[in-house]
């Protein structure tokens, strides 16, 4: 939690905190951890320390829209296919189906292809793609909440969809939805720490820790470790909102029995 | 029940044939499915795709070139059956980065790639598997609980931090294995092993990772089960208990287990082949995005995607061949 | 008496707590009691009152988060809980067997009964296997079961002879105690008293001692020569069945016994009032399976009706046909003089008022996320649009009217228990005021004194408000308390209706008869004569 939250407080201040700014050539390629260059220099000679902290603030921006947008959209279409049924239903389970008989990986890097790799259409790639995993688990969990008698009830009563979606359904299916947001933002985040490593994710100048983590591999041959740190970052990141996922999980299944 | 047994009547003579059947078939419209997703991408550039993929350079004569190369003059439709057809008979286009054929670009990369798939595969296969049973076995113990910590730190961490730290360890401070994968046609088996012995235990250690848990959640489910309490109240020894009852019944969920871990395999490949730069279809496809080769991204993920739907159809064939109830319906 | 025979299964003290986040749940506290050789207890309790936590400690079996906390379970002077693991494999299924609620459940769907059967016996040693075949055979057919049923799966039985099957397995290794929780409690009546009076001739026949753990008084009643009562994790009260019957001492013993007697005043007026709804000629299928079939019957207005069958009789789909969920695809239902359109959809608000439905379940009918009031409060908003001040004064009349705490009113329904769901549940329906209340099972899913009290509750709300009511139930009891006519119904069809005295007392049907013969009556020597009426009528034949 506290990892968390420094780290996102730290990508907040980013501008504030940097030593140097974030494309800025301020010493020689690849200089030594030092007093001047505290994780020392990139391939090109930027400040490594600061293009960490930029790093942060650039890979959480593109996780939190991501994220956001797949929830909204995934969440919308759970809800209404799963209250609608029929027809709508089913060719949605399949498009969906199909699009997951997929790795994202793979099919990813085909849209990045086709789209190209801006930082708007990777945001946009990778929500659409993710959408399917919240359209599953609000499809699969409203499913279960439709089935039950209330819902029935509420239909004999002849209530409008509107209310049983958002007064029925919703409250029931939030807490699992909280858990899944935070596991999925933990997944997003190293998706495109991912695609940034491969050099398809976060476009230079703008920096990024999986980019970084590519950009120095090379120091790893001569035992110098600074590749180890944008790697370790974004481990620890993603380790820990594993375990506030892991806490939130505990939390409702203990409130709940 | 009785419904369904008349309309499916006419289908086969036994219910498991023809879901195994079904099943097949199922997996054969979703592979055209996407086929037609991975078709319907291109032609979803945003302007005219030639003029996009050669950029502002581009000549006339290379423009109409490519256009008759990607037979973008013809309706959509037949240009996705030819498409097709030329897929099906192995004719997979010519890279628009250097004009090679495609299949000759594949042929050495796909063995290299397969190769290291084997080696990965049948390493944590076991490995896998006996660690979650462990777990499950002791469920609650010190041994479970840190399998459980280092499983899902693991899981969290991008992989090529696990790549980097095998580096660091076996081959920069101790210089057991080189850390680039250097692969030449024609190569001595065990020098292949020796190079590709570090991509290969990179992949291992995340896929273990991975399904360690889903191994142990597996057959944690199984055994609560009233007739696991029942053998247990029957005085029916552990080691029997969990080789006769539990076993049985955790065939399918741990054939699921293991196609998701091929399927995992699969992607895991294309981001350890380029840390390790090691020359397969993973950094072929990578390479591939990069320089914008439509032709040959579409060919490898072709490729990608048939395995990972043959894998997940073997395991749902297994899950149905194990479940007593489809294989001896009620008479 | 007692004192006079050895004592094979003695709990002395014992506590067992269970483990929840660190925190100690009791769930048994200080029981004592013993088995003698020979004998049968009976143990009854309801839901929560510890009794399958005791069966399972009988075979030294404590669930993953359970620790004993005192006391101790000893067979033939050894405890259970002190021996080593192997000792407890080697007393399990040999000289202790269990017979569980579920054989369903409790069988491996993956291996053939045969082979679970002879398991035990040929692991520990006692058997060569084709012996133990031979052997199972025998016992197959003591219990009433054809032999080569054994080479079945599971799922290829039917749950009355699965159950059976369970009883043969316990007796697979002869062993001088069988614990059997709940082993008829899945059944319906009529297959039920099958496997009760097979039962009973086993543990006759082999001189067996049981535990016999139930919620069902008449059937403890019938199987056990001592009785023990469980509450909340104690022993209220232990005596002779037959004393235990006739002199209870202790209340809460006393009011499960109460139960029983509720029953419906006669009503004369029956016949002179309007008719509210008729059912004509409906059919009804789920795909192409037929699950009502011709049904044609009436209900005059203020008249409480019951709908008794077994599962698979179509009173549930009766009800939702009724409702408009399931569409009849013939016949047509009539209410109030105006015939229904088949789907509820295509029903007014008027009419969606006028029949309110009380589920089973009251678990799964009332969104746990909403609080009393706003359940109880959106009929009224819906239906009648009511200013806020008055729509607060109707609630909590309606609460009054289900004899529910008006403290609760802000409580969500999730933290409530499952006889306040049930009102609230009821409430909700009157809330729109309807004419015709359809209740399915509603009580089925309660413990007996707290189903008691719905019944109760429903039969005052019935003559205060002059309400129709249909009553669905597999309970026939349950039905005399609440209902002036009863239709019995069978695969789809109507056996028979008539007045609520005439078919209980003098039934013109065969199935009726039947199935009222079935009912567990409470009293000792019950299922004796059951046993030897059959038995006469096989001779005769």
């Amino acid at each position: 939690m506290a990892v968390v939250a420094l780290i996102c407080l730290v990508s907040l201040f980013a501008p504030l905190l940097a030593p140097y700014a974030e494309a800025q050539v301020v010493g020689g390629s690849f200089e030594p951890w030092s007093a001047t260059f505290w994780l020392g220099t990139d391939s090109i000679g930027r400040d490594m320390l600061s293009r960490m902290l930029y790093g942060g603030r650039n890979t959480l921006a593109v996780t939190l829209s991501a994220t956001v947008l797949a929830c909204i959209l995934g969440c919308t279409l759970g809800l209404v296919t799963a209250l609608a049924g029929g027809l709508t239903d089913l060719l949605t389970a399949r498009l969906v189906d199909v699009i997951m008989a997929l790795p994202q990986l793979i099919l990813a890097l085909l849209a990045l292809t086709v789209f190209g790799t801006s930082t708007a259409s990777l945001i946009a790639i990778i929500a659409v793609l993710d959408a399917t995993r919240y359209y599953r688990i609000v499809r699969a969990s409203a499913g279960n909440i439709v089935a039950l008698d209330f819902i029935e009830a509420a239909r004999l009563r002849g209530e409008g969809y509107v209310w049983i979606a958002s007064s029925e359904v919703l409250p029931n299916i939030a807490g699992p939805l909280l858990a899944e947001v935070g596991a999925r933002f933990s997944f997003i985040f190293l998706f495109v720490s991912s695609l940034s490593f491969l050099g398809l994710g976060i476009q230079p100048p703008l920096a990024d820790w999986g980019g970084m983590a590519r950009d120095s591999a090379a120091l790893l041959a001569f035992g110098d470790i600074t590749p180890l740190v944008p790697a370790g970052a974004i481990a620890l990141l993603s380790i820990s909102m594993n375990f506030i996922v892991d806490w939130l999980i505990d939390a409702q299944t203990g409130a709940s029995s | 029940m009785q419904e369904f047994q008349r309309r499916n009547f006419h289908v086969s003579r036994h219910p498991v044939a023809s879901l195994i059947l079904r099943r097949i078939g199922l997996a054969l419209v979703t592979l055209l499915a996407v086929s037609v997703v991975v078709f319907a991408l291109v032609q979803a550039l945003p302007s005219d795709a030639a003029e996009a993929l050669l950029g502002q350079n581009a000549t006339p004569q290379a423009v109409a070139h490519l256009r008759q190369e990607l037979g973008l003059n013809e309706p959509v439709v037949a240009r996705y059956f030819a498409w097709l057809a030329r897929l099906l008979s192995g004719d997979l286009g010519r890279s628009l980065a250097n004009g090679l054929p495609v299949s000759d670009l594949l042929r050495d990369r796909l063995a290299n790639t397969l190769f290291l798939f084997l080696v990965s595969a049948t390493a944590s296969l076991p490995l896998a598997l006996l660690l979650g049973l462990a777990c499950a076995t002791w469920r609650g113990s010190l041994f479970d609980r840190v399998c459980n910590i280092v499983a899902a730190s693991l899981i969290s961490s991008p992989q090529f931090l696990v790549a980097y730290l095998l580096i660091y360890l076996l081959s920069v401070s101790w210089g057991l294995f080189p850390s680039s994968a250097d692969i030449r046609p024609g190569m001595a088996t065990q020098d292949k092993f020796y190079v590709a012995f570090l991509p290969a235990v990179t992949l291992c250690v995340i896929v273990v990772a991975y399904m360690l848990r889903m191994t142990r959640a597996a057959i944690l489910d199984v055994l609560g089960n009233d007739y696991i309490r029942m053998a247990i109240l029957k005085g029916v020894k552990q080691r029997r208990v969990v080789v006769h009852h539990a076993l049985p019944n955790a065939i399918a969920p741990i054939a699921i287990v293991v196609a998701l871990l091929l399927a995992y395999l699969i992607v895991g490949v294309v981001i350890v082949e380029t840390v390790f730069v090691y020359p397969g279809l993973g950094q072929l496809l990578v390479d591939a995005v990069g320089k914008r080769d439509i032709v040959v991204v579409q060919a490898v993920s072709m490729i990608f995607a048939t395995a990972f739907i043959t894998f997940n159809t073997l395991a749902d064939i297994v899950s149905i061949i194990c479940n007593p109830r489809l294989l001896y319906p009620r008479a | 008496m007692v004192s006079a025979l050895p004592v094979l299964l003695a709990v002395t003290d014992l506590s067992i707590a269970a483990n929840a986040d660190g925190r100690m749940d009791p769930i048994l506290q200080g029981i004592d009691l013993s088995l003698n050789t020979g004998e049968v207890l009976g143990i009854i309790g309801e839901s929560g009152a510890g009794k399958s936590t005791l069966g399972l400690a009988l075979m030294g079996y404590l669930a993953r988060n359970c620790v004993v906390t005192a006391g101790s379970v000893a067979f033939e002077g050894t405890d259970l809980f002190k021996l080593a693991e192997s000792r407890r494999r080697d007393l399990r299924g040999v000289r202790i067997a269990y017979v569980a609620q579920s054989a369903a459940a409790s069988f491996n769907p993956c291996r053939r009964l045969i082979d679970q059967h002879i398991e035990a016996a040929v692991q520990h040693g006692l058997l060569e296997p084709q012996k133990a075949r031979d052997e199972a055979a025998a016992i197959y057919g003591e219990l009433g079961l054809p032999a080569e049923l054994a080479l079945r799966f599971p799922h290829q039985v039917s749950g009355g002879q699965l159950q059976r099957a369970m009883i043969a397995m316990a007796m697979s290794c002869r062993p001088d105690v069988i614990i059997f929780d709940e082993p008829t409690t899945a059944l319906d009546v009529t297959t039920q008293i099958g496997v009760l009076s097979a039962l009973r001739q086993v543990i006759r026949n082999h001189r067996l001692s049981g535990v016999y753990i139930s919620h069902d008084l008449a059937l403890v009643a019938q199987m056990s020569d001592r009785i023990v009562v469980l509450r909340h994790g104690r022993v209220v009260e232990t005596a002779d069945t037959a004393t235990m019957l006739q002199a209870p001492k202790d209340d809460y013993t006393k009011s499960l016994w109460a139960v029983r007697a509720l029953a419906k005043p006669q009503r004369t007026d029956t016949g002179l009032a309007p008719e509210l709804l008729s059912i004509e000629a409906l059919d009804a299928h789920y795909g192409a399976f037929q699950v009502l079939h011709n049904i044609n019957f009436s209900l005059t207005k203020g008249q409480a009706m019951a709908i008794v069958g077994e599962s698979g009789s179509g009173k549930s789909s009766l009800a939702r046909a009724l409702i408009g969920i399931l569409s009849p695809t013939n016949g047509r239902v009539r209410f109030e003089g105006t015939v229904l359109p088949s789907s509820y959809k295509g029903r007014s608000a008027d009419q969606l008022r006028r029949i309110q439905f009380i589920y089973q379940m009251a678990d799964t009918a009332l969104n746990p996320r909403h609080s009393v009031k706003t359940t109880i409060e959106r009929p009224l908003k819906l239906f009648f649009k009511l200013p806020s001040a008055m729509r607060e004064e109707r609630i909590r009349s309606l609460m009054a009217a289900v004899e529910l705490d008006e403290r609760l009113l802000h409580r969500k329904t999730k933290s409530l228990s499952g006889g306040q769901k049930q009102r609230v549940a009821i409430a909700r329906a009157l809330a729109a005021e309807p004419s015709l209340l359809i209740c399915d099972e509603v009580t089925s899913a309660l413990d007996q004194i707290v189903a008691e009290e719905v019944l109760k509750l429903l039969l005052r709300l019935q003559s205060e408000m002059l309400l129709s009511i249909l009553f669905i139930t597999h309970d026939l009891s349950a039905a005399k308390a609440v209902s002036d006519r009863i239709m019995v119904m069978q695969k789809g069809k109507i056996v028979e209706v008539g007045e609520a005295q005439q078919v209980l007392t003098s039934p013109t049907e065969t199935y009726t008869r039947e199935l009222i013969a079935s009912i567990p009556q409470l009293r000792v020597g019950w299922l004796d004569e059951k046993i030897s009426a059959a038995r006469a009528k096989r001779q005769a034949i």
